[in-house]
């Protein structure tokens, strides 16, 4: 009966995102170089409970589900020489996750998408960083959520560097689907598309 | 039974109990009995906390296409009843059993369009929005029903009372049929499936049955 529930993994997805969005963070600084010199972004980052995880999925018609994650942590190690070589990780946990109503935080915690009593984190680990701009990167990594893990990628782009504080803003899609929480579509599309704003501060 | 009963429409001998539910009719008639009993349970499984969500979650759109279903189905038979001559009470029946029978299927009929539409106002006034895709396929647009918590809240308790009461008056209708057939041996049951009702019912010569073994009171 539970193999049913993996069809929702389309939430789970959007966790996915969230996880590759914290590496796509960790790139940004890289690109953070364009402005401030890399040498001065360098360092190693905590991702601070200021950020902002959010998700959303459409549903045919207009409309769809948007939220966000409360509880999460990560770090963030920006290589000043070697762009390629910084790495970002990311934990979430997608018991805290809120949206518009109870019935639907319940549901995307319930067996049928990240089946939060089973698989209390969503992970994200870099795998690669690509600057693509002055102040942009690409983040490869692999995203894990209810134990399935697969390759992913998010944009970040660097926002803001001052004092011991780095801002990012990550966006990534994630299928749902391929994490077995396609629970839901057609009705709701199996895209997951991930929109945060990483704060990390310097250690 | 096409055949014959054309017969017995007009026929002099005037055994009314001859008079046919049409093909049309028959096939309406017994897809929406099926599937509103489908519905019932489905809807009564969905409501259950306990089950898995995802499944919760696939019976509730299956719920919603089975049911818009049985209003066009149901919308269909009543075209048909304005169209299309009913057939005349089975002659068994006394005047007060032709009126509650008659008012029991006005009523069922009219539950039949009235329980789905307040099931789509359910799903109209939600405040999840939950879009309705019929089969998977043709997205059916919301009635035009403003969403709010009370709204929602009240359409849920019209539409599970009125399934509800669906049921019962179903059950008792059933019951009155299966009464027809195996204790009065009349032809109710028959001409609902499309069967000469010669075989109990229309007596050798039309005459009116019930003597027979029928208790009439
Ligand atoms: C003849 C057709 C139908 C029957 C017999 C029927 C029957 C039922 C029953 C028995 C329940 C459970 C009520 C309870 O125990 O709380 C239910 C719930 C529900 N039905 Fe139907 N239904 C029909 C058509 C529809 C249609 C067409 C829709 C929507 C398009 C619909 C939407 C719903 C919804 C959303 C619920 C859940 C209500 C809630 O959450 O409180 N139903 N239905
Ligand atoms: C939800 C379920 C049901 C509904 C809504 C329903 C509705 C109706 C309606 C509206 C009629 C009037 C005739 C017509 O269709 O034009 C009728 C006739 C009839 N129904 Fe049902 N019915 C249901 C279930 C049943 C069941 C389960 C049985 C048998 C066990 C049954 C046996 C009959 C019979 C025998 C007639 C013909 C009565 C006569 O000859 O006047 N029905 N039903």
């Amino acid at each position: 009966m539970t193999d049913r529930t993996g069809s929702m993994v389309a939430r789970i997805t959007l966790l996915r995102t969230m996880l590759v969005c914290v590496p796509a963070l960790l790139v940004t600084a890289p690109a953070l170089a364009r402005t401030p010199a890399l040498s001065e972004a360098a360092g190693t980052y905590d991702i601070s409970s200021a950020s902002q995880i959010r998700f959303s999925v459409d549903q045919i018609g207009g409309g769809g589900i948007r939220g966000s994650f409360g509880k999460f942590s990560g770090a963030v190690r920006i290589d000043g020489r070697r762009i390629g070589a910084s790495t970002v990780s990311f934990t979430l946990y997608p018991q805290s996750v809120s949206a518009a109503e109870e019935r639907i935080e319940n549901f995307l915690r319930s067996s049928a998408v990240f089946d939060a009593a089973t698989y209390p984190t969503v992970t994200f680990r870099s795998t690669a960083v690509r600057q693509t701009g002055a102040d942009a990167a690409v983040v490869d990594g692999m995203l894990t959520a209810r134990g399935i893990t697969r390759r992913e990628q998010f944009a970040v782009r660097l926002r803001q560097l001052s004092g011991g504080t780095i801002a990012f803003n990550v966006t990534g899609n994630v299928y749902r689907s391929r994490y077995r929480m396609d629970v839901g579509t057609p009705i709701y599309l199996n895209v997951v598309k991930f929109d945060m704003d990483i704060r990390a501060v310097r250690r | 039974m096409q055949g014959r009963r054309q017969a017995g429409y007009a026929t002099p001998q005037g055994t009314t109990q001859d008079t046919p539910y049409g093909p049309l009719s028959i096939c309406l008639h017994w897809l929406i009995a099926a599937l509103i009993f489908a519905l019932i349970g489905i809807g009564f499984a969905m409501r259950r906390t306990e089950i898995d969500p995802a499944l919760q979650f696939s019976l509730y759109q299956w719920h919603k296409s089975l049911g818009l279903t049985v209003l066009a189905l149901a919308a269909l038979r009543e075209i048909h009843w304005l169209f299309a001559r009913h057939p005349q009470p089975v002659a068994d029946l006394g005047p007060l059993e032709r009126q509650a029978s008659r008012t029991t299927h006005v009523v069922l009929a009219l539950l039949c369009l009235f329980v789905p539409l307040s099931g789509w106002a359910v799903a109209s006034t939600s405040t999840l929005a939950i879009p309705t895709l019929l089969f998977d396929r043709v997205l059916v647009p919301a009635l035009p029903l403003a969403r709010s918590a009370a709204g929602e809240a009240f359409w849920s308790l019209v539409h599970a009372g009125s399934a509800y009461l669906l049921l019962a008056l179903a059950a008792l209708h059933a019951a009155a049929a299966l009464h027809h057939h195996f204790i009065r041996r009349n032809g109710v049951l028959l001409r609902m499936l499309g069967r000469p009702a010669a075989g109990n019912a229309g007596r050798p010569d039309g005459t009116r049955g019930p003597a027979r073994r029928g208790t009439r009171r």
